[in-house]
């Protein structure tokens, strides 16, 4: 009796893990499957249907016609198009996510030389659009329907309609061409640097400071301050509008009213206790800027000939590299899942309430 | 309100810092020893000449390899010796004996013999990749390469073909980037399951030419250094910088800036604007790249000889040349690009409304048609196309213009699934046989035939001017030879369904202080071994 007493107890702890502890990460994971499953699947089947012939992006426009039918033939095409995406699904459980026909290595390579080029740009210029932006969303809540806000307004409004290419060409004509404040739109480093730096995170800002080069640094800085700055102003535009919204719907909360009659100051009102509420929704909307940033700043990229993957897949789609695309599909799509994660995460810091 | 100001003062002394961190920094002047080029490389896929087909790869391969003999780019009749000394023909001409030049080095160390340039062919014959028809047409296959190249000492190399061509014919092959000379030892040491190190060398170097190259990174940058055991000299330019810049406006202010001493890809309007700047200069090359306008013969309508003849005469050639193409194209209206051994160069065509409008007439269609036209999604291609498009419309042809990505124009080319397409053959070699075997020549004209040249893919099938075209390539006498072209490209221009219209003219914006830089009639056959800095 007693020993099916312990069975029971052991079977009622085990089932009370499995609720409170194990299910929410086996639902996360299946579900994690899923929508990676979901995005190949959906990737590789618009990749098929595309009508670009994958086969010439391996062999070129004037190969002839037995090298055609064999590289067909090599690269699976004749089988059925579900039969094609298992193999490759195959490959990639195996770690292995194939060879770019476009730059002849392995995907995987490839990722980890773009990436790091696309999240440095997209790190600075999310963390200018913090430090910019929000401010700029207080000072317009503050100042209501004054100046302040209207020009905050026609700034957002001007950074959410220009087209970035047009911009991007202008803000080079002005700090490269006239000023000379910036480095040229030639990519992340200047030749002189471009061989020579130790690769180690592939962002070059942190590599040239862990080989303590500081020529090499300061040359990194002039090559993206520029782009980063362009990009950060999308994000500026986006967040100044949100955090006025957030900032005007705490302002008008009855805590407020409170702490302005217990004589707490402005100041402390509108960047402690505000703010401090403003924050919780403002970490979604920072996530999905940030997100957007990395996945596209492909027309940046090509004006500012910076190497980082919104290019990379932009020009494998072309090129119907398809285990390019794949690839960098599949690390946009960890981005967004690793960034909704972090963005849940960060609401359990700010709002107590959540747990 | 104080605590904003503290933190506006934060956020003041960052920019100010950001700005003081970039101001200053940048150079405007690209190192002394240095040659800085801005272009669109983004076509190299493989730096293995026994696979490499694209332009940019050709020129860097071109730059980095010996091939077994070259040609002059101001005058191409004028071959000589690479990687081979000399060369003797035997009498029955089929079988061309290589004496190897000694003292050529690769970048390993190691010596180049006749076993390095045996092995490069037999490796380019085996892998067969996709310019591989230039060695196999010669009735090499994976089988027989083995005992039809041969090196039968450390400094002689025997090359058999199947019948007796034109000399020239066989020399001009090559000269071509996939007879370029690889260290057998090199390669072999990083062959991996049989693949006769192609994997390895597609982004890796194995070569003895005037640069090495020291790395490769796809759509950025491409680095040479010079070779310093290069035995016809040591280029003075210690490193050669080919950086990816996509954009053409970019590439202007890179160079009036100083950033980059050469820029490649100028168009029309960014020439113009540099042509009066005294610190560029604008080198000028005639390529052998032809852009034409086909007429799928599939479509009834377009099958009509004098349909045909018509939208020849519904072509502004002068206007294009004089406009869209300003110093970017000549016109040429046949097959053979100028300067190609019996290139025909009249210009029988121009802009002839009334004339057109007779033929279509006589065919049937005195209000014109409606019509598809492809064209990749290139300004001078889309350009051409729209004014292609304007003037038909003078006769009452509708075209419904297509623009594509370049790939996705050739899937449907391909496929012979258009009506008309605007585009551009570059030949593979310097040969009349690459464009006459191409555009001349259809052996069977059936959905799935073997070989698919482009007359097959306009459904064009000329009997008697196929059997020309081979005899032509098998006529040993060069005068004779040049004179059978002439004929063929003159009745091809009358009665093929193709309309050439510009020969390419390669334009370089160069820094003035720049000399030395050789554009080619090929990609291949650009060079930067004599460049200088002044």
């Amino acid at each position: 009796m007693g020993s099916s007493l312990s069975k029971g107890s052991y079977q009622a702890a085990l089932s009370s893990f499995y609720t409170k502890k194990a299910k929410p990460f086996i639902h996360f994971f299946s579900m994690l499957a899923m929508t990676f499953f979901g995005l190949l699947l959906l990737t590789f089947v618009i990749g098929r249907m595309m009508p670009t012939d994958p086969v010439i992006a391996v062999i070129g426009d004037k190969a002839p016609e037995a090298l055609y039918q064999a590289t067909y033939i090599e690269m699976g095409l004749d089988k059925p198009i579900i039969t094609q995406f298992f193999y490759y699904l195959n490959g990639v459980l195996h770690g292995d996510l194939g060879t770019s026909v476009r730059t002849a290595n392995l995907v995987t390579d490839d990722i980890l030389n773009y990436f790091p080029a696309t999240l440095e740009l997209a790190t600075l210029a999310t963390i200018f659009g913090m430090l910019i932006g929000i401010p700029m969303g207080v000072i317009a809540a503050v100042n209501q329907n004054k100046w302040q806000d209207n020009l905050v307004r026609i700034f957002g409004l001007i950074g959410h309609s220009a087209p970035i290419f047009w911009l991007a060409m202008i803000a080079i004509v002005v700090f490269y061409q006239h000023l000379d404040w910036v480095a040229a739109p030639e990519g992340r480093l200047s030749v002189m640097y471009e061989y020579t730096l130790p690769k180690v995170t592939n962002m070059v800002l942190i590599d040239t400071v862990l080989a303590q080069d500081w020529g090499a640094f300061k040359d990194a800085f002039a090559h993206i301050i520029l782009p980063a700055s362009l990009l950060s102003y999308y994000s500026i535009a986006y967040l100044s509008r949100m955090t006025r919204s957030f900032m005007l719907d705490q302002l008008n909360q009855e805590y407020v009213i409170t702490a302005r009659v217990k004589g707490v100051s402005e100041t402390a009102i509108i960047w402690k206790h505000a703010l401090g509420n403003a924050w919780v929704p403002l970490i979604t909307v920072i996530a999905l800027t940030y997100a957007s940033l990395l996945e596209g700043s492909v027309l940046t990229e090509i004006v500012f000939s910076w190497p980082g993957l919104g290019r990379y897949i932009t020009d494998a789609l072309l090129a119907a590299d398809m285990n390019a695309v794949l690839g960098g599909t599949i690390v946009i799509g960890f981005v967004f899942i690793l960034l909704n994660l972090t963005s849940d995460l960060l609401y359990k810091v700010f709002d107590p309430r959540v747990k | 309100m104080k605590s904003l100001f503290k933190k506006a003062r934060h956020l003041a002394g960052a920019t100010s810092l950001a700005l003081a961190l970039s101001t200053g920094t940048v150079s405007a002047a690209t190192p002394k020893d240095s040659l800085v080029v801005g272009w669109q490389f983004d076509d190299i896929i493989t730096l293995d000449s026994a696979e490499a087909f694209e332009f940019s790869g050709s020129e860097v391969i071109g730059n980095t390899y010996d091939r077994l003999i070259s040609y002059d780019p101001n005058d191409v009749s004028k071959i000589f010796g690479q990687a081979a000394e000399s060369w003797t023909i035997s009498e029955d001409g089929k079988t061309f004996t290589f004496k190897i030049r000694k003292g050529i080095k690769f970048a390993s160390g190691n010596e180049m013999t006749a076993e390095d340039a045996a092995f490069s062919l037999q490796r380019a014959v085996i892998l067969n990749k996709a310019p591989g028809f230039i060695l196999t047409q010669f009735g090499l296959n994976e089988t027989n390469v083995k005992d039809k190249v041969k090196a039968i000492d450390a400094d002689t190399l025997v090359f058999e073909t199947d019948k007796a061509y034109a000399p020239t014919f066989v020399l001009y092959c090559l000269t071509a980037t996939i007879a370029s000379v690889v260290d057998k030892e090199e390669v072999m040491k990083h062959a991996v399951d049989g693949d006769m190190g192609l994997a390895w060398l597609r982004t890796h170097y194995a070569g003895s030419g005037p640069f090495k190259v020291e790395q490769w990174k796809p759509s950025e940058i491409v680095v040479l250094s010079a070779n310093q055991n290069y035995w016809n000299g040591v280029p003075a330019m210690k490193n050669v910088f080919l950086r990816h810049i996509g954009e053409s406006s970019v590439q202007q202010l890179l160079l009036e800036k100083g950033d980059i001493d050469i820029a490649r890809n100028l168009e029309t309007e960014q020439l113009k604007s540099v042509e009066d700047n005294k610190e560029i200069k604008l080198i000028k090359k005639g390529k052998g790249t032809l852009y034409y306008l086909s007429m799928n013969m599939k479509d009834p309508i377009l099958a009509k000889p004098k349909v045909q003849q018509a939208l020849k005469y519904l072509i502004d050639y002068k206007g294009l040349a004089d406009t869209v193409w300003d110093g970017r194209g000549q016109i040429q209206q046949a097959f053979l690009p100028k300067g190609f051994l019996g290139a025909l160069e009249d210009q029988p065509f121009s802009l002839d409304v009334e004339k057109a409008k007779e033929l279509l007439t006589e065919a049937g269609y005195p209000d014109g048609f409606d019509v598809e036209l492809i064209v990749r999604n290139s300004p001078i291609r889309v350009d051409t196309a729209k004014s292609i498009q304007t003037t038909f419309a003078k006769v009452g042809i509708k075209v419904k213009l297509i623009p594509m990505d370049g790939k996705q124009v050739l899937t449907v080319y391909r496929a012979r699934k258009h009506q008309l397409f605007f585009g551009t053959w570059g030949p593979d070699y310097q040969d009349p046989h690459t464009n006459a075997d191409t555009f001349a020549k259809n052996l069977d004209n059936s959905d799935d035939a073997k070989s698919k040249p482009v007359a097959w893919r306009n459904a064009y099938a000329p009997e008697q001017m196929t059997k020309d075209t081979l005899a032509a390539l098998v006529e040993r006498d060069a005068d004779k030879r040049a004179a059978m072209y002439l004929a063929i490209q003159k009745e091809h221009q009358q009665t093929a369904p193709f309309a050439f219209v510009m020969q390419e003219q390669e334009v370089a914006g160069v820094r003035a202080n720049i000399d030395g830089f050789v554009l080619g009639p090929s990609f291949d056959s650009n060079s930067y071994k004599d460049v200088v800095k002044k």
